[in-house]
């Protein structure tokens, strides 16, 4: 279909625009000659239909006629001013881009300073700072809650900010680039290569790292699996990488869940999980605050 | 044969009784999801769901209530102010019969999740099609029966049922050009802005040619009818519909203020939104004028109140609507519960009312009787829907404004001061008072059911004989 882009549309549509409140003044006006005389009874136009239905013919009312011309006036005053005829730009040259940037850059002149104060400050510093924390708790509860919960407390594939159990690493300037750049998680998919017998091995081995109740011959099997191709990420001994953003096993603390359904779900499909980057959005001083009050949820309860 | 010499009350009754029975049903889904969005437990399964009840909700109040009220009161008003039955017979019942199964099977295809995806539009392709079949044959037995009328003259309510009928053809056809993947499933031809734009040039003449225009024309003749009184002028109803008209085709641009939508249509849609008031207001002032001489009628008379009222509600709304079109209003008003509410006092005052009205008029008619069973019913049903339109308004009035606020309200460091569920707490109380409202409302449509059975219990069927033309009236 035509996305209506050539300049012939414009100009049409501008004709119709022009003619229209060219014809509806003209409508108004040749219909707003006719007045009553005080006194005079007003008749009606002297048809009749189904019986009793008439037809008087009042002049328009004049509050109504001048409700009428106002708007019209108003109308064409705006299109004037304003974009509205085509490629017409209008007198005061607005557009709303042009309006958006302009509050935009307004506002940033206005706050901007604010967060610049604590950038140059230490993070545990900004996090330690009352106003600052409670900045951060705003900016929090606009861009992060989405995902993370109104509390901080996540949900099913979103983790908890308020366990100190890190992903990808808990102190602050780790936390920083998390939010500063994103993450992006990713957990193989096991089944095909393994087989449901396998997976369902694994499972209960993992389950009895956290201590949870489990298969224990399913278990002692799992633990070679485990050793031949989960280690690689996970870790001998289960507690997980950093660096690779692969989960401590051995906590009890689950991202998607630790029944064992869940486990085997997680372990036969994979997972595949982001978080978006938030540099360029947020700029550094607000991502600096976020980050201070981030590591402030789940270590300023611990310092106090 | 009898035919001839009888209006064809058949298509008329079967429609009217119509009107009554899908405006329970389809105010009843309302208060459901009303009730749904107070207690979200009551979201039962993917058939039961809010999603997709909502759209039900819509389809049957405009397109069952409303479409069946406006078939009766068209076919009625036609055939009584051309002094001739309606041209075909054999296709008036084919439209009552195809309406009837369209709404059928939009009751059943829209809970199963069956959509095209555009508000008020939503019906997939085989229904669209059956839809535009069913409006040509509605448009071949108005303009048929016009065309072999036996007044020369036509008389006003014609010429906006005749608006309608074409408009909502144009409509339609246009909105719904489709491209089908299967029998149940097909996309919009349009892409982006320009899908957005045609959507919205379809929704907000759906509310001005099916929900305005028709009912003007329903207007036109019943409020005359029930005051015994002249309409007021001829001139005003001449000038406001041409400038209606013509002007509502302009205004669904204010649908789609602050988006993708190119700057300069935006600017259109709000200047000719502005032009509209006064057309919109011409039709308002020319039934409420039709009373003058006619006020004491009011005291006693439960119908036209019904109409009165309607006319109030259609004034405000039709206010409300074009400030709400300007741009600095819309920035807070946009996404909010206002919006509704607004919807609402136009759909239950006006639509709602003129509606209910006309019918309280049309059936003792149509059955051989001099009026209603009760009239004390009629009064009751007037005062639970009043109560029941204010409560809903008002309380979305402040739930919508309340919204707009806390969206907007900024601390001093710039971030917003409240996270989105703030304001859906805060929303809370309205919300149930909007339940209310339309608990009130439905209730007072279950005591308009129990009247007409009993109306049409004790009366029998009639056909109106067609008296002779007098021809000096129409010289």
């Amino acid at each position: 279909m035509s996305d209506f882009v050539s300049d012939f549309w414009g100009i049409w549509i501008t004709a119709i625009v022009v003619a229209g409140f060219v014809g509806l003044s003209l409508l108004l006006f040749t219909q707003s000659k006719t007045t009553v005389n005080k006194g005079e009874q007003v008749k009606t136009m002297g048809h009749v239909w189904d019986g009793d239905l008439e037809e008087y013919n009042h002049p328009l009312p004049r509050w109504w006629m001048l409700m009428f011309y106002i708007t019209l006036i108003f109308g064409a005053c705006y299109l004037v001013l304003y974009p509205g005829l085509g490629k017409w730009q209008g007198i005061r040259g607005w557009t709303s881009v042009g309006q958006y940037k302009e509050e935009r850059a307004q506002a940033e002149a206005k706050y901007q300073p604010l967060y610049d104060n604590y950038l140059k400050q230490d993070l545990k510093a900004v996090a330690a700072d009352p106003k600052a924390q409670e900045m951060g708790k705003r900016l929090f509860q606009t861009y992060c809650v989405q995902c993370h919960g109104s509390d901080a407390r996540g949900a099913k594939g979103f983790p908890n900010l308020t366990d100190n159990d890190w992903l990808w690493g808990g102190d602050p300037k780790t936390i920083e680039t998390t939010i500063q750049a994103g993450r992006h998680g990713q957990m193989p998919a096991w089944g095909a290569a393994l087989g449901e017998e396998k997976v369902k091995d694994v499972a209960n081995y993992v389950m009895s790292l956290s201590g949870k109740k489990h298969d224990a011959e399913r278990a002692s099997r799992g633990k070679e699996t485990f050793g031949t191709i989960c280690a690689a990420c996970h870790g001998p001994d289960g507690k997980g990488n950093q660096q690779l953003g692969a989960p401590n096993l051995t906590d009890n603390i689950w991202l998607y869940g630790g029944t064992e359904k869940t486990i085997i779900e997680t372990i036969t499909n994979g997972r595949n999980n982001q978080m978006p980057a938030w540099k360029d959005f947020l700029g550094d001083a607000k991502v600096h605050l976020l980050s201070a009050y981030v590591w402030g949820l789940s270590n300023n309860a611990k310092a106090q | 044969m009898e035919t001839q010499s009888t209006y064809n009350y058949k298509v008329v009754r079967q429609f009217a009784i119509m009107t009554v029975v899908w405006g329970i049903v389809g105010m009843l889904v309302g208060v459901i999801i009303a009730a749904q969005l107070v207690w979200p437990e009551l979201n039962f399964g993917p058939w039961f769901h809010f999603g997709r009840l909502r759209p039900l909700h819509t389809n049957a109040v405009i397109f069952a209530f409303g479409g069946c009220g406006l078939f009766a009161t068209s076919y009625y008003v036609v055939q009584r102010t051309c002094n001739v039955r309606l041209i075909s017979d054999k296709l008036a019942a084919f439209t009552f019969w195809a309406w009837q199964l369209i709404i059928v099977l939009a009751a059943i295809t829209l809970p199963l999740g069956y959509t095209f995806g555009k508000e008020y539009a939503e019906l997939e392709w085989p229904i669209k099609l059956m839809i535009a079949v069913t409006w040509v044959v509605y448009a071949i037995v108005f303009f048929g029966t016009i065309a072999i009328r036996k007044i020369k003259h036509i008389y006003v309510a014609n010429w906006f049922y005749g608006a309608f009928i074409l408009a909502v053809a144009l409509l339609h056809i246009v909105n719904s050009a489709f491209i089908p993947v299967s029998l149940t499933k097909s996309y919009s031809v349009y892409a982006g802005a320009v899908d957005a734009m045609v959507q919205w040039w379809y929704g907000h003449n759906a509310v001005g040619f099916f929900l305005t225009a028709a009912f003007l024309g329903m207007m036109y003749y019943f409020v005359p009818k029930q005051a015994g009184r002249p309409v007021y002028s001829y001139r005003l109803s001449v000038v406001h519909f041409w400038a209606l008209i013509f002007t509502y085709m302009w205004a669904g641009p204010h649908h789609l203020h602050y988006t993708a939508l190119p700057d300069w249509t935006q600017s259109l849609g709000m200047v000719f939104s502005l032009v509209l008031l006064a057309p919109s207001w011409g039709g308002m002032i020319n039934g409420i004028m039709t009373l003058s001489g006619a006020w004491h009628k009011l005291r006693t008379d439960p119908v036209l109140k019904f109409l009165v009222v309607s006319l109030s509600f259609y004034g405000m709304s039709t206010f409300e609507g074009p400030m709400m079109s300007i741009k600095t209003v819309n920035a807070l008003s946009h996404y909010t519960d206002w919006t509704i509410g607004h919807v609402h006092s136009g759909a239950l005052g006006w639509v709602g009312f003129i509606t209910i009205g006309s019918m309280y008029y049309l059936l003792p008619r149509l059955f051989g009787r001099e009026s209603m069973h009760s009239t004390k019913l009629i009064e009751a049903h007037f005062w639970l829907a009043t109560v029941g339109v204010v409560l809903y308004i008002a309380a979305l009035w402040i739930s919508g404004v309340t919204q707009g606020l806390m969206w907007r309200a900024l601390n001093a460091d710039g971030t917003l001061t409240y996270a989105f569920v703030e304001a859906v707490k805060a929303t809370y109380p309205y919300h149930f008072v909007r339940f209310l409202g339309g608990t009130l409302y439905l209730s007072g449509m279950l005591l308009m059911a129990y009247n007409t059975f009993r109306t049409v219990a004790g009366g029998r069927a009639v056909d109106a004989k067609i008296p002779a033309v007098n021809a000096s009236a129409h010289a």
